[in-house]
């Protein structure tokens, strides 16, 4: 039976991760080959690196980055951040990433989500998307990281991402990211009901009741979360006994 | 011992070539044909699509290299599926290696609940003859899937399987030619154990 997968998320600025206050369990948590390498050999099933550095320079460090990864670890990994065009996709999965996640460059330019699909299959193509529910009762997509406020409905853009070759759908409840009070279940749910491809949860994790929570009432087909890892708060190798205590089907290491 | 990673228009070469570096073997990644029938191990790897990697082989003469190996040979994700008979993938007519496979579009059709496509991430193995490739302490572990067509169950060549709204081939073996639908070089442990499964035999 598939299982149901825990990813960690690691910001990367620089080459290097960015750290939390309570970063210090780990020595070499600053390196983000070190750390993934921590987060594979605790169970974790995939890992998502996200490049959050400005300059052009740090695109290069970023690439050389994503190849070490390539060359260290045994389990798939996603890379996002700055990808806009079809060209920094190539460069990404020659240097051995599995798949890209792209998030503001789709929403402005959606026809990339079938470029990306057509030139280097579906499975490559993690279409991310941060949404806010307003007074108004719908859920409006953001850019920019969350700054920028679109026209755009979450359900109705993914449905488009889905058509247009979209492998994956990276959900992000902005009202429910860095509050720790569960994940936002019931629109991950709906969302399960109406699309066909893989849903992955983030934001608003903080016990590992809302990771049950997520898959057997959210349905999601993977859950991931930053924080929860990084702090230390829930170690990846009890939670998966959790949920499999629980009859959730996990893999474990 | 000198290994060979078939160099065509399919992806994830590299990531290939480093699982193999993990477990000290040094790989080189050709299209060479001399290169390829002298390797002591060829791996067929590959993402990407049936029909448009068949034309590729053919254009460039592999289809005839890869029938002809001698060796161990190691068919991985669309590597596997090439070498079935037919795939309905762009309606591909493949390389017939495992003869009596047509390999499929997974459908919900019949289902209670819809498959999602592709089928992503970690399911498990069974072991249905046992073999030098997939021992039995292999069954039931998790191994890491990205695919869209699988290769139904054949009596004559699965060697291990695995449920996902239907039970499909895993594993193939044919004399030297082994195929995996799984990628090990992603596997983690599991994965690893199965790459130097494949430098022993």
């Amino acid at each position: 039976m598939l299982a149901k997968r825990i990813i960690p998320c690691l910001d990367v600025k620089n080459g290097e991760t960015v750290k939390g206050v309570n970063f210090v369990n780990f020595r070499s948590a600053g390196d983000p080959v070190e750390l993934g390498k921590h987060y594979s050999d605790e169970g974790a099933d995939e890992l998502v690196y996200l490049d959050i550095t400005a300059s052009l320079e740090g695109r290069d460090t970023f690439v050389s980055l994503v190849k070490r990864v390539a060359q260290n670890l045994s389990i798939p990994f996603t890379v996002g951040g700055g990808i806009n065009k079809i060209e920094d996709v190539g460069v990404m999965l020659n240097a051995g990433a599995d798949k890209i996640s792209i998030n503001s460059s789709a929403l402005r330019n959606p026809a990339l989500i079938s470029e990306i699909a057509g030139n280097f299959g579906n499975q490559v193509c993690v279409v991310a998307i941060d949404a806010k529910l307003e007074d108004d009762g719908k859920w409006h997509c953001y850019v920019k990281g969350g700054h920028e406020r679109t026209n755009r409905e979450l359900f109705e853009w993914a449905h488009e991402a889905q058509e247009r070759g979209a492998g994956e759908i990276l959900f992000t409840s902005m009202n429910h990211d860095g509050v720790k009070q569960g994940f936002a279940c019931d629109t991950l749910r709906k969302m399960h009901e109406e699309l066909s491809i893989p849903i992955i949860a983030s934001g608003g994790c903080g016990t590992m009741e809302h990771f049950a929570e997520v898959f057997d009432y959210g349905m999601a087909d993977a859950a991931l979360a930053a924080s929860v890892f990084h702090f230390n708060e829930i170690s990846i190798k009890e939670l998966k006994n959790y949920l499999s205590d629980r009859n959730i089907n996990v893999r474990r290491i | 011992m000198s290994v060979a990673i078939i160099k065509y228009n399919a992806g994830n070469l590299f990531s290939v070539k480093c699982a193999l570096a993990r477990i000290g073997v040094d790989a080189v990644v050709s299209d060479d044909e001399r290169v390829l029938r002298a390797a002591d191990r060829v791996i067929f790897p590959g993402v990407g699509e049936a029909s448009t990697a068949m034309a590729y082989l053919r254009e460039n003469g592999l289809d005839q290299v890869i029938k002809d190996l001698r060796q161990p040979v190691l068919g991985i994700c669309i590597g596997l599926q090439l070498m079935c008979a037919t795939s309905e993938e762009g309606n591909a007519t493949c390389l017939g290696i495992f003869s009596d496979i047509g390999v499929r579009r997974f459908s919900s059709h019949g289902l209670q609940e819809p498959l999602k496509i592709p089928h992503m991430g970690w399911n498990t193995i069974a072991v249905t003859k046992s073999n030098a490739l997939i021992d039995d302490n292999l069954n039931g572990e998790f191994v890491y899937y990205v695919h869209s067509f699988y290769a139904p169950v054949s009596k004559k060549f699965t060697v291990a399987t695995t449920t996902y709204g239907t039970e499909y081939s895993a594993v193939l073996n044919n004399n030297n030619f082994f195929a995996t639908q799984f990628h090990p070089e992603k596997s983690g442990a599991v994965g690893e154990r199965i790459l130097e499964n494949f430098m022993r035999l």
